[in-house]
C-alpha cells in the first residue's frame, strides 16, 4: 500500500485564519503607512489571498489597500525544463515609485517564482522596497531569498505536493500535502 | 488550457481549444507591449531565423519585433540576397540555416507546403509566415484576435471576406479560423476569384455586394493580387472598385458597429473608399498592433508548449 497516493489534511480553516490574521499585523506593524503599500499576489495561487488579505489589511489601516497581481512565467529560468507557463493578467496598480510592494504567495518552496515575480515587477517600476508574505513555507530552497512575513512552517519531504484551499472571498480554508 | 504542438503550420489542423490558447496568450503579450519596459525574458537566448523565399516586409518586421521582444535573436535571411541564386536547394538553404543553431524558422515561401516539409526534416520549430496561396495562420489568428477584442466573441458573428479570395491565403487561414470559433462566413468578389467550391469549407459564397453586406459584423477586404494572378481575372481596376470597392452607401448595408478590416498593404480607391480607411470603425492600425501579440504568442507556445498544470 505503500504507493498510494494519499492525500492528508494538516492545517484548517481556524488556524490558516488566525496565522492569516498574524501576517497582517505584522506587515501594518512593519509598514505604517498604508497608502504606500501594495498587496500583490503571485498568479495564480496567491491572488485571492491578496485579495483577502487586502480587506482585512485595510481594516487595520483605517484606509483601503491597493491589492494587484503579477505573473512570473515570462520571467522563469525553469521554461526550457517543464514547457511554457500558461499566462494569467499581471495587473499592478499605478505607479510603483516610493511604494511598498508585498508579494503574496500561497506556498514558498524552491523560491524561484518568486525570482521570477521580482523581475516582473521591476519591469514595470522601481518600488521603494519589496516584500515577501507566504501562508505556507515548505522549505528545500534553491535560491538565496526568504519570506519576510510567514503564516506557517510545515516540514515537508520534496516528493510531497502542498495545496492549499481557499473559499469564495480567497480566505485559506484548508492546506494538504499529497505524496 | 494547452498546447503540445511543435510547429504552427496552419490553421486548418488546429482546434478551436489549441486557437482559443493563442489567442488568450496573446491577450498577456498585448498588455506587455502597452507597457513601458516592453520586452520580457523568456526566449532568451532563443535564436530565430526570419527564413523569407518571398517578399515581405510588414510580416517579417512583425515577426522581428516579436521575437526581439521575447529577448530572442533574430536573423533575417531573404532570399533575393542568398545563395538561392548560386544554385543552393531550399532544403540545403534550410539545413544550413537549422545548422546556425536556429532553434525557431519563421518560413514565407511562394510555394504552399513550404512550411510543411521544413517541419518534417528540421530539428527546429517552424512557424508559416505565409506559404502561397495556402495559409497564412498568424494573419488568421490576429484578424481574430482584433474581432474578439472588439467583439467580445467569435461564435454567431457574420463576417464578410470581400475581393480576392481564390489568390488568398489570408482568406483560406481566416475562414479555417472564424468557422471552428463558430462564425457565420459569408464570401465575395468577382466570381473568378470567388469559385463556389468554396461552399465546401461551409461558407456562403455570394456575388451581390448588398447582400454580402447585409447584417455583417464584420468586413475583410482582402487585396486584388496582382502578383499571383496568371492571368486577368476581371477587366479592370476601375470596374472591380465599382461593383465590389467597399463604399459608404455599401456600409450602411452592414451593422451599425461593423468593423472594417484589412490585412495590408491596402489600394485606397480600390478596395476600400480612401476616407472609410480612417474612420473610426476602421481597425486597420490596430491590426498591425495585435500582430505584435499575436506572433509573440505564436513564437512563445511553439518553443515550449503549455503542460496541463504546472
Amino acid at each position: 500500500m505503500a504507493d498510494q497516493p494519499t492525500a492528508r489534511t494538516v492545517l484548517e480553516a481556524d488556524a490558516l485564519a488566525r496565522a492569516w490574521r498574524r501576517v497582517a499585523h505584522e506587515i501594518a506593524e512593519a509598514h505604517t503607512a498604508g497608502g504606500a503599500v501594495i498587496l500583490v499576489g503571485i498568479q495564480r495561487g496567491g491572488v485571492a489571498l491578496a485579495q483577502q488579505l487586502g480587506e482585512t489589511l485595510g481594516g487595520i489601516y483605517g484606509q483601503a489597500v491597493a491589492v494587484g497581481s503579477v505573473e512570473p512565467g515570462l520571467h522563469r529560468d525553469d521554461l526550457s525544463q517543464r514547457g511554457m507557463a500558461e499566462l494569467r493578467p499581471t495587473e499592478l496598480p499605478g505607479d510603483l515609485a516610493d511604494k511598498v510592494v508585498v508579494l503574496i504567495d500561497d506556498v514558498l518552496s524552491t523560491g524561484r517564482t518568486v525570482r521570477a515575480s521580482i523581475d516582473a515587477v521591476m519591469a514595470f517600476g522601481r518600488p521603494q522596497c519589496i516584500r515577501l508574505a507566504v501562508l505556507i513555507d515548505r522549505g528545500h530552497r534553491e535560491l538565496p531569498i526568504r519570506p519576510d512575513f510567514v503564516g506557517k512552517n510545515l516540514p515537508t519531504h520534496p516528493d510531497e505536493h502542498v495545496e492549499v484551499r481557499t473559499n469564495d472571498s480567497g480566505a485559506p480554508i484548508a492546506v494538504t500535502i499529497k505524496k | 488550457m494547452s498546447w503540445h504542438r511543435k510547429h504552427l503550420l496552419d490553421i486548418e489542423s488546429l482546434s478551436a481549444e489549441e486557437l482559443t490558447t493563442v489567442l488568450d496568450t496573446a491577450r498577456e503579450f498585448k498588455a506587455v507591449g502597452e507597457r513601458d519596459i516592453k520586452k520580457v525574458p523568456a526566449l532568451q537566448g532563443k535564436t530565430v531565423v526570419n527564413f523569407f523565399v518571398e517578399p515581405s516586409t510588414r510580416t517579417r518586421v512583425s515577426f522581428e519585433l516579436s521575437a526581439k521582444r521575447l529577448s530572442a535573436d533574430i536573423i533575417n535571411f531573404s532570399a533575393d540576397a542568398s545563395s538561392f541564386q548560386k544554385g543552393e536547394s531550399f532544403k540545403d538553404t534550410a539545413r544550413t540555416l537549422e545548422a546556425l543553431n536556429a532553434d525557431i524558422i519563421v518560413i514565407r515561401h511562394k510555394a504552399a507546403g513550404a512550411p510543411h516539409f521544413l517541419a518534417r526534416f528540421l530539428k527546429a520549430h517552424v512557424v508559416n509566415a505565409g506559404d502561397g496561396a495556402h495559409e497564412h495562420p498568424t494573419q488568421a489568428l490576429l484578424d481574430v484576435f482584433t474581432i474578439r477584442e472588439k467583439k467580445g466573441a467569435i461564435a454567431g458573428l457574420n463576417v464578410t471576406i470581400l475581393g480576392d479570395i481564390l489568390f488568398s491565403r489570408v482568406a483560406r487561414s481566416n475562414i479555417w479560423a472564424l468557422r471552428k470559433l463558430g462564425a457565420n462566413v459569408t464570401l465575395c468578389g468577382p466570381s473568378t476569384l470567388v469559385p463556389r467550391v468554396f461552399e465546401q469549407m461551409g461558407c456562403r459564397v455570394t456575388y451581390d455586394i448588398d447582400d454580402a453586406l447585409a447584417g455583417a459584423d464584420v468586413i475583410n477586404l482582402l487585396r486584388i493580387q496582382h502578383e499571383r494572378q496568371r492571368k486577368t481575372m476581371f477587366p479592370n481596376i476601375g470596374e472591380y472598385a465599382r461593383l465590389f470597392g467597399l463604399n459608404r452607401a455599401r456600409l450602411a448595408k452592414a451593422k451599425p458597429d461593423a468593423l472594417i478590416m484589412h490585412p495590408g498593404p491596402m489600394n485606397r480607391g480600390v478596395e476600400i473608399e480612401s476616407e472609410l480607411a480612417d474612420c473610426d470603425r476602421a481597425v486597420i492600425l490596430e491590426q498591425v498592433t495585435n500582430g505584435i501579440a499575436v506572433r509573440m504568442a505564436v513564437l512563445y507556445l511553439v518553443n515550449g508548449g503549455i503542460a496541463e498544470e504546472l
